[in-house]
């Protein structure tokens, strides 16, 4: 299968000829698949912004309490973290369309990097909030004992590790994916003329950094304003 | 040079080239394979779910406790349910035929993503994989029937976990059909076949395939939910944490209500082809047929309230729900009466393709139509989770869905295998099922109206006629399933060769160069310039010279 392609060609009556579009080589095709994908991802996490939406309009004091002691700055810094990483990886694919292939792969790297960094941070930030006695699983968030959390805030924090972690977990599936991007693109078989790949993962990781352009206000910024 | 795709040898593999037969099967991206063996699997668990079905039915034969106690019962329904939901009638028709006939119909070698839909494949049987082993681990096999209703579903002992962790799967593995036949359908149709060429299998497939993609991520995330609930206890369903058990019906049926259109609309997508062919007439209305499959899984996607009247919902909420769901008669509708005046003054060729179709219509008008009964939210409150509520549910599904991948089975044969089963066993098995069909269901709506409760272990004395009327009907019908599959296997071992268009049918799949198809399906794709179902004086009026696949007529 991995000799040249050549388009079939179709004649109508007329005997006019027609380019048939085979399934090899379909850059629109591919192109056309990763977005029907990335909807399914919305799709996905909107059931989930739906949940909070839900449940921040019955118990809205608890999640602005429970917002509140969540800590801006990593997540405002992670959030930085992220823009720049798309930016970095946008500008990959631009040196991989103008054939400047060293450029792409340094700025795939740059972009692992950044990935590990805003991991490295949600890690800080997760232990902070463990020794804070808040967790899954820890008493705070369980019904019924003395550190119990009032209801509303128990699910905001159930929700927020929840999305955090799908979320997380999306990164490290991305830098996966942009590993195995490098190696495709030194075996030769990601270049300037065959670059759908390297488009499709950057399609996944402009999703995966729109996404937490959401995460952040629903779950950091609601409680900004709250005094205590 | 036309070998046939069942030969040794001709297949394209994911991996590599194997030499024995064996690798060539588990490997081969070809479309035409992959569907035999989603039919071959889908098929298995169709016969196993049947088995369940049965057991359940010889329990309820006569009050009280018979073969199994009340906690296995729970057991059983929802094995029923999970093996037809999850593992038979959701990939049903789309994996089996979508797979088969959707790219021959469209002048397609391949779908748009051949190794993708190779995984798809394995990703499905590694999703029943997983299902089944939930029978003998844990605590034993789910007994929240196949809706996993929270709160019950998160306090019970018995393996729920594996079960979630298996309809997710299920699930990947239909979103990723769905993506790879719509970016197919985009793509790859011959040259001159637009939207309105296409035939209407293609786009019942091509609905479906929308709520494949759309509606599925939706119960991804809510069995993931209620695993991490399970689990970590995230509280987000469970009411001793402030979560709210009916969001968990919410979330579910956004999936699970568009699902049933998922499963119904590749079907009616069979029966358009069926009615033209067999009425020798062009299909009667053929855009307002093709743009009911879409309106129905649009308006399909606003319905799911319907399943809550009884759960706790606004009323304003309910009456909204309860018109949007009339809606849905309307494309519906339209579809009968479009097929209806198909074969107004057609000349009407009894084949058991058409004798299934013909089936359908008397069973799925009864099981559409008493769906319009209990979406009125009155007549529901009394009907909600009552036999007849199950009665409705299976002359849609069964006497719908299935009936139709029946007349799909019989009207493809000939294509997939090159050969014909024997005409006069096919009819007898379709009297015999659909007799035993009627006479194990219809009651059902009687004992339901009356009162008789789904899912109950025991029941009242005087709904005892009622399910051994059922029994008998079932007798009669899993008699007839086996006669069908009986002559079908004989025909695949020994029918006569077929040709490549016994029925006279005017679409792609049907002008390929040997029977059964080659490799690389079409010699040459041709240029579509004409409709799907031409027919002139009961002949078909497109002929195509099968080596430059141009017109010669």
């Amino acid at each position: 299968m991995s000799h040249e392609y050549v388009p079939e060609i179709a004649i109508d009556r007329d005997g006019k000829k027609h380019e048939v579009q085979g399934w090899q080589g379909d850059f629109y095709g591919g192109k056309l698949g990763f977005w029907l994908f990335m909807l399914t991802e919305v799709m996905m996490f909107g059931a989930m912004f739906l949940t909070l939406t839900y449940y921040y309009s019955l118990h809205h004091q608890d999640f602005i309490d429970a917002s509140s002691h969540l800590n801006r700055l990593l997540g405002g810094t992670n959030t930085v973290v992220l823009l720049f990483s798309a930016l970095t990886m946008g500008l990959g694919l631009l040196k991989m369309r103008t054939g400047d292939i060293k450029g792409a792969k340094l700025m795939i790297w740059a972009t692992i990097l950044l990935a590990i960094v805003f991991l490295g941070i949600k890690a800080v930030e997760w232990r902070e909030e463990y020794t804070h006695g808040i967790f899954l699983g820890l008493d705070a968030l369980q019904s019924g004992n003395e550190h119990s959390r009032p209801f509303g805030q128990i699910l905001f924090y159930g929700m927020y590790f929840t999305m955090t972690g799908l979320h997380g977990f999306h990164i490290i599936i991305g830098i996966g994916l942009m590993l195995w991007l490098l190696k495709r693109i030194n075996a030769g078989q990601v270049s300037t003329e065959h670059h759908i790949l390297h488009f499709n993962i950057a399609l996944y990781w402009d999703l995966v950094h729109l996404i937490w352009v959401f995460v952040f206000p629903y779950y950091y910024m609601i409680g900004a304003g709250n005094v205590h | 040079m036309s070998k046939s795709y069942l030969e040794a040898g001709e297949t394209h593999c994911a991996i590599g080239h194997p030499k024995t037969v064996f690798w060539q099967w588990m490997l081969t991206v070809d479309h035409k394979r992959i569907g035999l063996m989603y039919a071959a699997v889908i098929l298995t668990f169709f016969a196993v779910g049947v088995l369940v079905a049965l057991t359940i039915r010889i329990e309820l034969f006569a009050p009280g406790a018979q073969i199994l106690d009340g906690d296995t019962y729970n057991q059983a329904f929802t094995l029923h349910g999970v093996i037809m939901i999850f593992l038979f009638i959701i990939p049903g028709v789309p994996a089996v035929f979508g797979n088969i006939v959707m790219p021959l119909m469209i002048g397609a070698k391949d779908v748009s993503f051949p190794r993708l839909n190779w995984f798809t494949f394995w990703l499905y049987i590694f999703g029943a994989l997983v299902a089944l082993t939930s029978l003998w681990t844990g605590g034993g096999f789910a007994d929240t029937g196949w809706t996993f209703y929270a709160p019950y579903s998160l306090n019970t002992n018995t393996n729920v976990i594996t079960t979630l962790v298996a309809a997710f799967i299920l699930g990947m593995a239909s979103i990723l059909t769905g993506l790879n036949f719509l970016v197919t359908i985009h793509r790859l149709r011959a040259p001159g076949m637009d939207f309105f060429k296409m035939p209407l299998f293609v786009w019942g497939i091509y609905a479906t395939a929308w709520i494949q993609l759309l509606a599925t991520p939706v119960v991804g995330i809510t069995l993931i939910l209620a695993l991490l609930e399970k689990v970590f206890g995230i509280g987000i369903f469970d009411p001793s944490k402030g979560g709210d058990p009916v969001l968990f019906e919410h979330l579910f049926w956004i999936y699970s209500h568009p699902a049933v259109y998922l499963m119904i609309l590749p079907a009616f997508g069979i029966m358009s082809e069926i009615i033209p062919v067999f009425s020798r007439r062009e299909v009667f209305g053929y855009r307002t047929i093709a743009l009911s499959s879409a309106s129905i899984a649009g308006i399909g996607y606003l319905v799911w309230g319907h399943h809550l009247f009884t759960s706790g919902m606004s009323d304003l909420a309910k009456t909204i729900f309860s018109f949007l769901t009339f809606f849905v008669a309307i494309p519906t509708g339209i579809k009968f009466y479009d097929w209806v005046a198909t074969m107004y003054k057609g000349k009407i060729i009894l084949s058991t393709p058409m004798l299934w179709a013909l089936g359908t219509m008397i069973t799925f008008v009864i099981g559409g139509l008493t769906g319009v009964t209990i979406a009125m939210i009155g007549a529901d409150i009394h009907l909600q989770d009552t036999y007849y509520t199950v009665a409705h549910f299976h002359y849609a599904m069964l006497g719908g869905v299935v009936f139709l991948l029946f007349a799909g089975l019989h009207y493809w044969f000939p294509l997939m295998f090159g050969k014909m089963y024997n005409e006069t066993h096919a009819k007898i098995a379709f009297y015999l099922n659909f007799v035993g069909f009627n006479i194990l269901w219809f009651p059902m709506f009687i004992a339901g109206y009356q009162g008789m409760p789904r899912r109950y272990f025991d029941y009242l004395p005087e709904f005892q006629i009622y399910h051994q009327i059922s029994f008998f009907g079932a007798l009669i019908f899993i008699a007839g399933l086996i006669y069908m599959f009986t002559v079908l296997i004989k025909g695949i071992k020994n029918g006569t060769p077929s040709g490549s268009n016994p029925w006279h049918a005017t679409t792609l799949e049907w002008h390929l160069p040997s029977s059964p198809p080659p490799l690389e399906n079409h010699t040459k794709v041709p240029y579509v310039d004409f409709r799907p179902y031409e027919y002139h004086h009961g002949e078909p009026v497109v002929k195509f010279d099968y080596k430059t696949m141009q017109r010669i007529d």
